[in-house]
């Protein structure tokens, strides 16, 4: 039985509020990254991080951030460990996160249907009209106008997590965070 | 997670996702359009975090990347080929990418030392597929010239698909299962790419068979030679 202290969740709390380097209007809490955080006798603090993708390369750049904050905490000693299994997936985004998201022109991942699993890759013209090739989906909304008529226009953007689209509506085009 | 790690197995699949990635990096500022750059890009950054991970699982991630011999590398010989044109560097991609979702999906439902990290690059390993997969379609089912540089592509390519099945110590799947599913996906893939689906030997007369071995084909020198200069010349150096 794992419990948590008051402590540990002053330290959870602080090292979740540091921001993504890449996306700065989350926080690795909300972008659902941030696994465990334990404190060991009186001054080593272990964290548990998991990347958003394996080559990210961020997940370097977030640890020497929880060091800092936490270092500037008074904790003298921090070990930031990075935890593959179980995987990360869009749906650890929090609620807060997919909102902020959407606010910063991007948008979010939608959710999974069912428990979580290999992503269903589905078969369609290169350039994929927003509408949904299976009826349970939902559409990729423009977070600009909110339109669901947008297009894929490449499955990969500015970085791995992304993919590049275009709204037919109002014309702008804008990153989505693709299902993992 | 404490199992042992097969060195064999670590380097073999790290192997295949660090040359692959390197090759896809050689397309960053020469890739057809802007979108398939950063395609390109993407593709390899996910590769080279597979690498990373399994290669620090037997050992120094910079010493096995930059300081081995080519001799001592694992990979399979596709993905050492050079990029050809663009065609060719679908077909690569269609080839492995099929390989290593099956092959990652299999390790992902076991509980070996592997199913952490496999259970996280199917799911990117996924997306690597359909990129693939939508090209091949779209330059088979295109233009006279596209289906003549896609059809060649995966014709020369062929001879280099059958080493993929080879067991790998250590890995513990049914290959032979993933033979047959490996052709199957393929195949439905390329039928509906108007592409025939080539029918010569899966390896060479001699060449192939030999990546898991340490032996690898002409270009694989000249790549591992980029790849390792810098490392060699500024030994330690950091940014």
């Amino acid at each position: 039985m794992v419990t948590t202290t008051a402590l540990e969740e002053e330290l959870r709390r602080l090292a979740g509020s540091v921001p993504d380097p890449e996306l700065p209007v989350l926080t690795l809490e909300e972008l659902g990254v941030l696994r465990a955080v334990h404190a060991r006798g009186t001054d080593t603090v272990e964290v548990e991080l998991t990347p958003t993708y394996t080559g990210c390369p961020a997940i370097e750049a977030m640890s020497l951030d929880i060091e800092r904050v936490l270092h500037a905490h008074g904790v003298r000693d921090v070990v930031v460990r990075t935890v593959l299994a179980p995987a990360w997936s869009t749906d650890d985004i929090t609620d807060e996160g997919r909102r902020k998201l959407r606010e910063f022109g991007i948008a979010p991942p939608r959710r999974h249907r069912e428990a979580s699993g290999p992503v269903a890759v589905r078969l369609g013209p290169t350039r994929t009209a927003a509408e949904a090739p299976h009826p349970e989906d939902e559409p990729v909304r423009c977070p600009h106008c909110g339109s669901s008529a947008t297009e894929l226009l490449s499955r990969f953007s500015s970085t791995a997590c992304k993919a590049l689209r275009r709204c037919l509506d109002c014309r702008e085009p804008f990153d989505h965070f693709k299902e993992l | 997670m404490t199992a042992t790690v097969h060195t064999s197995a670590a380097l073999a699949l790290g192997d295949d996702a660090l040359v692959l990635s390197h090759r896809l990096g050689e397309w960053a500022g020469l890739a057809p359009v802007l979108e398939e750059e950063v395609a390109l890009a993407n593709i390899a950054l996910d590769l080279l975090g597979q690498a990373r991970v399994l290669l620090s699982m037997v050992g120094d991630e910079d010493e096995l990347a930059y300081l081995r011999e080519e001799r001592a590398f694992r990979n399979l010989q596709l993905v050492e080929q050079p990029n050809g044109d663009f065609a060719h560097t679908i077909a690569r991609q269609l080839y492995f990418s099929t390989y290593q979702r099956l092959l990652y999906g299999r390790l992902a439902e076991g509980q070996g030392e592997f199913a952490g990290l496999a259970a996280k690059a199917v799911k990117e390993v996924a997306y690597h597929q359909d990129h693939a997969e939508q090209w091949t379609l779209r330059l088979g089912d295109g233009t006279d010239l596209s289906h003549e540089r896609m059809s060649r592509a995966c014709e020369s390519l062929w001879r280099f698909t059958g080493e993929m099945f080879l067991p790998v110590e250590g890995v513990d799947v049914d290959w032979a299962g993933m033979k047959d599913a490996w052709l199957e996906s393929v195949s439905d893939v390329l039928r509906r790419a108007t592409l025939e689906v080539p029918q010569g030997p899966q390896s060479g007369a001699w060449t192939a068979g030999a990546g898991r071995q340490g032996l690898h084909t002409e270009s694989f020198g000249r790549m591992l030679a980029e790849m390792q200069h810098l490392h060699r010349s500024h030994p330690g150096a950091t940014w």
